[in-house]
């Protein structure tokens, strides 16, 4: 608006010229797009491009808290490969990845079955439903931590006087328990952003759909697996993606709930790669153990853009 | 509607539903009841006869005391709320500006950036901690606010762009058209017209921002290194464990405090949340 009155004035000062050249050259889509794109980019650059040159840096050299270091090619690769807690770490995180994400499907999908329905204070129990992803993960899982206690275990406490256990469950004490209690605890916190995703995929769906099958006398059952889900299956697929990226990245629940115990039986890459590179200062394997989530994050992104193109071309 | 008979709506839907409601609330109500319990209560062993740990027979205060008078806790909080603030209103700010350029201004390279920027919102922050540690204490950020308030945009902004970028467009290129018509600028029209239509976008996007940097983890617990410059999950983790001692009391209380300024926002904005939820999944 400013910039046509400008022009008509004969008596421009200095700085109107100047308002009116950065409004002139805004005008011209590829200068304002630079213009818009530059802040977001710079940070983006300098936070995740640069540090991810570096990680591939790093990840090839000896480097160590307060000591450059030198080059030694895939030596760093090659012990994490040989490292047998690494393996076992890294098949952990393949496990807590997979089971995690099969149980926030099978009941998040459940639970929007069931949100989609009509009842009283439907809204205050859709919102409350959220909480454990709204609520930082660290501090939740605490309170999961608080519930496995070896000795004074709400969980045991109630199993025990229900009369279902006679002597208290190991929960976080032993291996393969503390595995699943981490699964548990992941399911619990990632449940609902696949059910409210699902819900909002379920609300697209018209229940004309479901009254004419149900007239063809199909049952709920099968009602749902060829209707409902066939036509959910997209935003399945990428709340997966989401879900599987976020949960084999996982630090914060492993490292409030068991920090890798018992004996390195719940180890995940990232709480490794912290262990060795932040612990033990050995920046340069903490690197490269970091970087081994690499290939499994790009297979799965690969695998959403080629499904978000297939989207958009239909 | 399809008719049902009243058992199977019990068994169906009311019971699974009260399963649900119990398994999501419960650990909250564990913490909320620790938090309120004394020592001599809290300690009492599972097998114990008369032990009634479902609720407590003499609430305390005694954890918020000692909370507020061993640690920092107003000092982590204050600092959790303005490390949100101001990483969510920096990602807002790029995210609005990029997210309009991308849905809205042709120029070359466009697609590439709108893919790059998604990639970029699927990298975990595990992957690059350790150099990013680096980058930070060489730009003399390390264990000051600035160090969080740079570094969380980098997994908002991607995020932001994408839902707004989305949503700008829905909005009829028409509104535009007509302003431009009428003589406004390129710029003008973006900001006067375009932005405060796009405001409940903003919104969703500014909640769910505002939660994910108050839920972050890592870079607080490694950029961090001074008792008064923690964030709340970081302080908790490190100060109210001392040794092998758990003091499971003020952490409890600690925990409640700490969920109660995010559950407040997010109960405002729910709907705002939701749609900010469902949309950052979105194409």
């Amino acid at each position: 608006m400013g910039g046509g009155r400008a022009g008509q004035d004969l008596h421009l000062s200095a700085e109107q010229v100047r308002v009116s050249r950065l409004t002139r050259l805004l005008e011209s889509e590829k200068a304002l797009a630079a213009a818009l794109l530059a802040p977001g980019v710079a940070i983006l650059v300098l936070f995740i491009a640069y540090p991810f040159v570096m990680a591939l840096w790093y990840s090839l050299t000896s480097i160590r808290v307060g000591e450059a270091g030198e080059f030694v090619g895939v030596a760093n690769f090659t012990k994490a490969m040989n490292d047998s807690i690494f393996q076992q770490a890294f098949r952990n995180t393949v496990f807590y990845t997979f089971w995690a994400t099969v149980f926030k499907l099978a009941l998040g999908m459940w639970l929007a079955l069931l949100l989609n329905r009509h009842f009283r204070l439907k809204r205050i129990v859709r919102a409350s439903m959220l909480l454990p992803f709204i609520i930082p993960t660290v501090l939740s899982a605490f309170a999961w931590r608080w519930m496995f206690d070896p000795t004074f275990s709400v969980m045991n406490w109630g199993l025990y006087h229900a009369g279902m256990i006679t002597d208290r469950l190991p929960f976080l004490s032993s291996g393969d328990w503390a595995m699943w209690c981490a699964v548990l605890v992941n399911t619990w916190r990632g449940m609902p952003f696949f059910a409210i995703t699902l819900l909002a995929g379920l609300q697209t769906i018209s229940p004309d759909l479901h009254e004419a099958a149900a007239l063809d006398g199909a049952n709920a059952w099968h009602r749902f697996w060829h209707v409902t889900w066939p036509l959910l299956l997209p935003v399945t697929l990428v709340v997966v993606v989401f879900s599987v990226i976020q949960t084999f990245s996982d630090f914060q629940l492993i490292y409030v709930l068991t920090g890798g115990g018992p004996a390195n039986s719940t180890h995940l890459i990232a709480t490794y790669a912290y262990q060795i590179g932040v612990g033990s200062g050995l920046l340069g394997e903490g690197a490269a153990l970091s970087l081994f989530m690499f290939p499994v994050l790009f297979a799965v992104v690969w695998v959403q853009l080629r499904f978000l193109k297939r989207m958009d071309n239909a | 509607m399809l008719i049902e008979r009243k058992w199977k709506k019990w068994l169906y839907f009311y019971l699974p539903m009260a399963a649900f409601i119990v398994f999501t609330l419960f650990p909250f109500y564990w913490m909320a009841v620790t938090a309120f319990r004394p020592d001599s209560e809290l300690y009492a062993t599972w097998r114990q006869p008369n032990a009634a740990p479902l609720w407590t027979l003499q609430p305390t205060l005694e954890h918020f005391y000692g909370l507020m008078k061993t640690t920092a806790f107003p000092t982590w909080l204050w600092n959790t709320m303005a490390i949100a603030i101001v990483s969510t209103g920096i990602s807002l700010i790029c995210g609005t500006f990029a997210g309009y350029a991308l849905a809205r201004l042709r120029f070359r390279g466009s697609e590439f950036l709108g893919t790059a920027i998604f990639i970029t919102y699927l990298v975990p922050q595990t992957l690059l901690f350790i150099p990013l540690a680096d980058i930070v204490r060489d730009l003399q950020l390390g264990n000051t606010p600035w160090a969080l308030m740079l570094t969380y945009p980098t997994f908002l902004i991607p995020f932001c762009t994408w839902l707004l970028m989305g949503y700008f467009k829905t909005i009829p290129k028409e509104l535009e058209e007509c302003a431009r018509i009428d003589g406004a600028t390129r710029f003008g029209a973006m900001v006067r017209i375009i932005f405060p239509v796009a405001i409940p976008g903003i919104l969703s996007a500014g909640i769910f921002a505002f939660t994910l940097s108050w839920n972050e983890f890592i870079y607080a617990l490694i950029f961090m290194s001074s008792a008064d410059q923690k964030t709340v999950p970081v302080g908790v983790v490190s100060e109210l464990i001392r040794g092998d001692i758990f003091f499971w009391g003020q952490l409890m209380m600690g925990a409640l405090l700490g969920s109660v300024p995010v559950a407040l926002v997010y109960s405002f904005f729910v709907e705002y949340y939701v749609t900010g939820l469902t949309g950052s999944v979105k194409g």
